[in-house]
């Protein structure tokens, strides 16, 4: 900028260039994901990835972390990192009409832990539920490789009308800068530079870094931006998130070609004393930044005043292309937009990690098979990484709005479009374990895992958003574990058809006990012409035939959860990815499903075979019966001649359906040559059985699934899915 | 009210978010839905009232206990003392309690975690406007979803309203803790009532069951419609 900046300059620069907001680690190996579809009608670089789902309806939507405010204040950090995705969605000038979110923490028998996992929980229920958006879906894993680094990933998805998208793209010198929402606070000042830096102990000492959220502002904040975008009244919208008004005004100039006066003392503010840099990057919540043309001006005002929030003119669009910060008519700081908004990037090498030899050296002949296979399926059940999740979701509001077609518990969540026939359906996917054994092969199953998840529901997916969770990117073993990741994802994304329309990345993911595993999350949208023709897994009539569907792939121990579960082994690389295969037997999954053939569909994923078996029985409240000696045929061709093989191994592209006798033939038919099936056994009674191997009660393995997560003792309730 | 259609108000306070549902259920019954928006005293002469679920003016301080005071509660407190029908859901329920035109409260789950759900809960008396469609002791399944449901009285109160068939639905697996495992009560004129678990919800074959319109559609019945 040819002379020295002033510290307000550099505290823009500090928070801006971070790598929350400025990306120079990542932006390089983000070109690799594929961005265009049919259905794309926006992809990265705006508040979120918009695609279509016909009828004039879109869907916009984003996932984002909030790993390390979670890590030092798990509740504020859980609700802000909600309220902020809310926002983003919000930006595109979509009403949000669900939430998920993708957690991961360590072992529940650290108490730290425990606090983590029970705070960021009520964190997302006090902010989601009080907001009045439903929470419908997501994941939750443990591993020591997330202790005191936990992972919160939200995802929203909104709707709207494909020609009332909005853009951040700030346009038109002498136009209105209005701020909206909140007071402005020292709260979360610097947030971004924290979040882009290693957890040490001092860390505890940030928890002022982090914001506080209030959901009723939020909430008021959304009714008043849909009210405002229904009147025609904004030129352009963008939410304050990391880095504040800096990083908001500096993107809207930037994109739209033009320069911003910020009028620093404009600001209202909820605190005495504070300095313009301090007002520039404070990250209070619950704040929108718009552009209003100046002759509407007014009307925007009395818009926000009969939401209670607050409207405040607090700056201009200008023709100069910078950012300034003018306090009392005085200019305090000038920074190119442009130039703020294009952070440095860093190319690094990629070497591959002396690590992987050793985990992926494994001999499963190593491993003793267990005597006893029925208390195995009720260690692997109850282990929190495959318990039921009932207890979190229950502390969720997932039905308002009355749009959630299928409840949580189910592959995905599916959600109507009120006055059509249409739906989408969406969930999010993380598979950390296996991307460290394997960091493409992890990265592509990632994918994988989600596209067979949005199948088995009956939707057909559409696009990708993502959050890249790492350790530190200028460690060698963290760079290639970033790179090959999104190699593999970004091969998944092609041979799908999903490109990834939107994400976020959160490096440094490292406390002194070592990095994170490398753990992308991917949220995906898929979409229904007719949502009434969607499945869920619950077993739903005695007498149906249990068909297994699958791509033929290996079976295997690597990676496994029975692997780490029952033999604290994390070892192996898991079989594939074998793209092609695995998307034509998921595309042929959905199609069963949308042609009314089948409404009852599973994927086999963690645990094998008997784990899928034993959640389609429990959701539905009936039994299944194999097949007098069929298992037989599966342990002495997939497993190799072991048990524990084939019924906990993972094989990815496969499936169970049902169906009554009556569509067995039209099944048959619907299957065709290519894709393997076999009809292994019979839905009815109470109890699990596999002859020579498993009998188990509906009652023991609710028992071991139902347990309470955070150890509340009480009632197993239910059992059965609410919606059909 | 003759031929024409009934008109239900949904009260809008900030922070509600369940009037939206309630709109859209009334909606589908083929009736008019009003929206009563929280800064005008004006009922604008509906048949009934629903007070509707959410976090009115983010529960700060006690659910409901703001939300009380707000302009368009003057005129639904005179509706209810002169025998308009009045539903409140949820939110609802604690705004109608908190304004002392239903007894008792409703305080923090047992468990102090948020819980949302679907209960079964009986209809214990046909006698009010929101239950005139059903049997007394028929059951239902209902979405229940809330933080403070557990609802209590004191001795006398609850033994009153024993008495006097005024509790309306009780839950037949209590998920928080309520009294008596009270769900539902009404005011000694039996016109207000208000119930925790949530009818809207659960209005739509869409989304796998319209029980609650039942309640909904009873206040045509009682309103002699």
């Amino acid at each position: 900028m040819g002379r020295e900046p002033n510290y307000l300059e550099l505290s823009l620069f500090s928070v801006m260039w971070s790598e929350h907001c400025g990306y120079k680690n990542s932006r390089p190996l983000l070109r690799r994901f594929p961005n265009e579809g049919s259905r794309v009608l926006q992809g990265p670089g705006e508040n979120a990835g918009v695609v279509e789902v016909g009828d004039g309806w879109a869907l916009a939507f984003k996932m984002e972390s909030h790993n390390h405010p979670s890590a030092v204040e798990p509740y504020e950090g859980a609700a802000t990192g909600v309220g902020g995705i809310i926002r983003d969605i919000l930006a595109m000038g979509a009403r949000p009409v669900a939430l998920l979110d993708s957690l991961r923490f360590g072992p529940l028998d650290e108490e730290r832990n425990r606090y983590l996992f029970r705070e960021v929980v009520r964190g997302i229920g006090g902010y989601g539920n009080a907001v009045g958006v439903p929470t419908v879906g997501g994941e939750v894993e443990f591993s020591a490789a997330y202790s005191g680094n936990p992972l919160v990933n939200a995802m929203c998805v909104g709707l709207i009308r494909v020609e009332d998208l909005m853009r951040s793209r700030a346009t038109g010198e002498g136009n209105a800068v209005v701020l909206l929402g909140s007071k402005t606070g020292r709260d979360g000042i610097h947030g971004a530079t924290f979040a882009s830096d290693e957890l040490t102990e001092e860390s505890e000492s940030k928890r002022s870094n982090v914001q506080v959220g209030d959901p009723f502002a939020e909430k008021m904040l959304i009714e008043c931006c849909l009210e405002l975008l229904k009147r025609d009244l904004l030129v352009s919208l963008q939410d304050l998130g990391a880095a504040g008004i800096t990083s908001s005004a500096s993107e809207m100039a930037a994109s739209g070609g033009v320069g911003i006066d910020i009028e620093v003392e404009k600001v209202p503010r909820r605190e005495t004393g504070m300095e313009p840099w301090e007002v520039m990057i404070s990250e209070s919540q619950e704040r929108m930044l718009a552009v209003v043309e100046p002759e509407k001006v007014d009307e925007a005002l009395a818009v926000a005043e009969r939401y209670g929030i607050g409207g405040t003119v607090v700056g201009r669009v200008a023709g100069h292309g910078d950012l300034r910060v003018i306090e009392n008519s005085e200019v305090v700081g000038t920074v190119s937009a442009d130039h703020l908004a294009d952070a440095p990037i860093y190319e690094r090498e990629v070497v591959r990690p002396a690590y992987l030899d050793e985990v992926q050296n494994f001999d499963p002949e190593e491993i003793p098979q267990p005597e006893d296979y029925n208390e195995v399926l009720l260690e692997m059940l109850s282990h929190p990484n495959l318990r039921s999740r009932r207890s979190i979701y229950n502390q969720y509001d997932h039905q308002v709005g009355t749009d959630t077609v299928v409840l949580p518990g189910a592959d995905a969540a599916v959600m109507r479009i009120k006055g059509t026939k249409r739906g989408f359906a969406v969930t999010t996917d993380g598979r950390g374990r296996h991307c460290f054994l394997d960091p493409r092969g992890g990265g592509a199953a990632t994918v994988a895992e989600a596209y067979r998840n949005l199948s088995c529901v009956g939707a057909e997916p559409v696009a990708v958003t993502d959050c890249l969770n790492f350790g530190s990117p200028e460690k060698p073993d963290g760079y290639y574990q970033l790179a090959e990741c999104i190699e593999g994802m970004s091969e998944a994304c092609e041979a799908f058809g999903t490109p990834v329309v939107s994400g976020n990345v959160s490096l440094f993911n490292e406390t002194d006990r070592g990095p994170i595993y490398p753990t992308p999350t991917v949220g995906m949208v898929g979409v229904f012409e007719d949502v009434g023709r969607h499945a869920t897994p619950g077993f739903k009539r005695e007498g149906d035939m249990v068909v297994a569907i699958g791509a033929g792939t290996p079976v295997s121990l690597a990676g496994s959860e029975y692997l780490e579960i029952i033999h604290g082994r994390v070892l192996g690389r898991p079989p594939g990815p074998y793209l092609d295969a695995e998307r034509e037997t998921s595309d042929l999954v959905c199609r069963l499903i949308r042609d009314g053939i089948v409404d009852t569909a599973h994927d086999i994923s963690g645990g094998g075979e008997v784990v899928a078996v034993a959640e389609m029985a429990l959701a539905g409240g009936l039994g299944m019966e194999y097949v007098e000696g069929g298992f037989g045929r599966k342990v002495a061709g997939q497993g190799a001649g072991r048990a524990d093989v084939a019924l906990f191994g993972e094989e990815p592209g496969a499936f169970l359906v049902t169906v009554p006798w009556e569509r067995w033939a039209g099944l048959q038919d619907a299957l065709g040559g290519s894709v393997g099936y076999d009809q292994i056994g019979t839905v009815g009674g109470d109890s699990v059985k596999i002859p020579g191997y498993i009998d188990v009660t509906l009652s023991e393995l609710r028992e071991a699934y139902e347990q309470d997560l955070f150890g509340i003792p009480g009632e197993v309730v239910g059992g059965s899915e609410a919606v059909g | 009210m003759g031929g024409g259609l009934v008109r239900i108000g949904v009260t809008v306070f900030p922070g509600s978010n369940c009037d939206r549902d309630a709109l859209h259920a009334i909606e589908r019954m083929g009736e008019e839905p009003v929206e009563l928006w929280h800064a005008e005293a004006d009922l604008k002469g509906v048949d009934a009232v629903i007070v509707p679920g959410g976090f009115s003016y983010g529960d700060y301080l006690r659910p409901g206990a703001i939300a009380r005071f707000a302009n368009v509660m003057g005129p639904l407190e005179d509706f209810g003392r002169e025998g308009g029908p009045i539903l409140g859901v949820c939110n609802g329920f604690q705004v109608l309690c908190e304004a002392h035109l239903l007894p008792g409260a409703l305080l923090q789950n047992r468990h102090m975690r948020f819980v949302c759900d679907r209960v079964r809960v009986r209809v214990e008396t046909a006698n009010t406007p929101w239950t005139a469609g059903f049997e007394g002791g028929e059951g239902l399944t209902l979405p229940v979803a809330h933080n403070e449901g557990n609802y209590f009285a004191a001795g006398e109160t609850l033994a009153r309203l024993e008495d006097e068939g005024r509790v309306v639905f009780r839950y037949l697996d209590n998920p928080n803790g309520s009294v008596n495992d009270i769900a539902g009560v009404c005011n000694e004129g039996r016109n207000v009532v208000g119930i925790m678990p949530h009818p809207e919800r659960v209005s739509d074959p869409a989304l796998g069951s319209d029980e609650g319109l039942k309640i909904l559609r009873s206040v045509m019945v009682g309103a002699g419609v």
